[in-house]
């Protein structure tokens, strides 16, 4: 029997097994790659996902436990033209290297600024806590998110230009 | 490939209950956060598995004393529980795995191959804590401390917590992006003798009896921390080795016992 769901607005009816993690869903049945397979475990935070707004690791996820919501993805932040601001922020920042981290970095923010706009930097790490990143060093990624939740985002942007 | 395994998702905690049976042969799952990577590498391929989620056992309500915790609430969502349960549950993980676990979960928990697990059992032994479980032999409530000791094979239906005792809780944490606990030490003085247990000290965690009849015979906190190891084997793995367990586990009790006042 198949499980509905929505992924970025989209109703999808979903053929996996119903305990097929959600991320395996995500890239494999619906070829939505921005959740990354890390570590498969819970212990990177590259998969996380929004499901109806909450940020969860998408590897933990049983699709079962998910029939029904809404879940959303990096690939359903931006509009497809203009980047969303936690995006535009870790261009203009250059909280990326590899790049690995940080799709799921950005959803666990979005999460965050959705319900805490004006987000500290204690809450920014809070909230980032159980996410890895092998490359940065975590200092511009909490910038680039600090910047969205102080308002600074958009003079960065005015002063690098980069895409919009 | 193995044919996926039945799916047993009762409504209602009687239907749980139902579904579970004796027990033979179901896998219960809580949020997954444990099982699911096990099922995902194919190093458990059950026959039927049993979901929580939706059998009605999640939420957190006291009276006369006691506070009784659905064994689906999740990890996350303790608040009005008894301390230092609360503080101990912040430490497991991060939020986004504390908003899916559930307490029953974690009680549930052997050690991981890497680090311990089940950071909540020392609490709960030290608090006093009693388990409400179905399977073979139908409904019966026990002492956490006996239900750890028959290795589980039960469905946990609640958890009863008594509120209100002074407490003590020191831990070792690793610095890492999330929180481990490498091990932690809940001191309780509860009317029948101070009460102290320990997380990350070996498959389970486990009271610290050389400690409490120390304490009972009238033994200062110095004194009776000297015995904080006896009848344990302490693990080693990726957090620490057990020689360095076995150096801080006294100094951790002395902490737990200072704050009992």
């Amino acid at each position: 029997m198949p499980i509905n769901l929505t992924v970025n607005g989209v109703e999808e009816e979903i053929r996996s097994d119903a305990l097929t993690p959600l991320l395996r869903v995500l890239r494999e049945e619906l070829h939505i790659t921005s959740p990354k397979a890390g570590c498969e475990q819970g212990g990177c935070g590259a998969c996380t996902v929004l499901v109806d707004g909450e940020p969860r690791r998408s590897c933990l996820t049983p699709l079962i436990s998910v029939e029904g919501a809404e879940v959303t993805t990096l690939e359903g932040l931006s509009d497809g033209v203009n980047l969303a601001p936690i995006q535009r922020a870790f261009y203009d920042l250059y909280a990326a290297q590899c790049g690995f981290c940080s799709p799921g970095m950005m959803m666990a923010s979005t999460a965050l600024l959705n319900g805490t706009p004006n987000a500290s930097r204690e809450q920014i790490m809070e909230a980032l806590e159980g996410h890895i990143c092998r490359c940065t060093g975590y200092v511009k990624i909490i910038a680039a998110v600090e910047s969205v939740a102080n308002g600074t985002a958009a003079a960065n942007a005015a002063s690098n230009g980069g895409p919009r | 490939m193995t044919a996926p395994p039945e799916l047993l998702t009762p409504t209602s905690p009687a239907e749980a209950a139902a579904a579970f049976g004796d027990g033979a042969g179901v896998t219960v799952m809580g949020g997954g956060t444990i099982l699911l990577p096990q099922l995902t590498y194919g190093k458990l391929r059950p026959t039927r598995v049993l979901m929580t989620g939706r059998a009605g056992l999640s939420g957190v309500d006291s009276s006369n004393g006691v506070v009784h915790i659905g064994a689906a609430t999740p990890v996350g969502a303790l608040d009005g529980a008894p301390e230092p349960l609360v503080t101990a549950a912040g430490h497991v993980a991060d939020g986004e795995i504390r908003a899916v676990g559930t307490i029953a979960g974690n009680l549930c928990a052997t050690a991981g191959a890497s680090a311990p697990r089940g950071d909540l059992q020392a609490p709960l032994l030290a608090l006093g804590a009693r388990i409400t479980s179905v399977g073979a032999g139908g409904e019966k409530t026990e002492d956490v401390e006996t239900f750890l000791e028959s290795g589980s094979g039960r469905l946990v239906l609640s958890i009863d917590v008594p509120s209100g005792q002074p407490f003590g809780y020191a831990r070792l944490d690793r610095p890492h992006t999330h929180h481990y606990t490498m091990l932690a030490v809940t001191a309780v003085r509860g009317s029948d003798g101070v009460r102290v247990a320990a997380s990350g000290v070996g498959d389970r965690s486990r009271r610290l009896t050389g400690v409490e009849s120390a304490l009972a015979g009238g033994a200062s906190a110095a004194d009776a921390s000297a015995h904080a190891a006896e009848g344990l084997e302490l693990p080693t793995d990726a957090l620490a080795s057990g020689w360095y367990r076995e150096q801080m586990l006294p100094l951790l009790v002395q902490r737990a016992l200072g704050q009992l006042g």
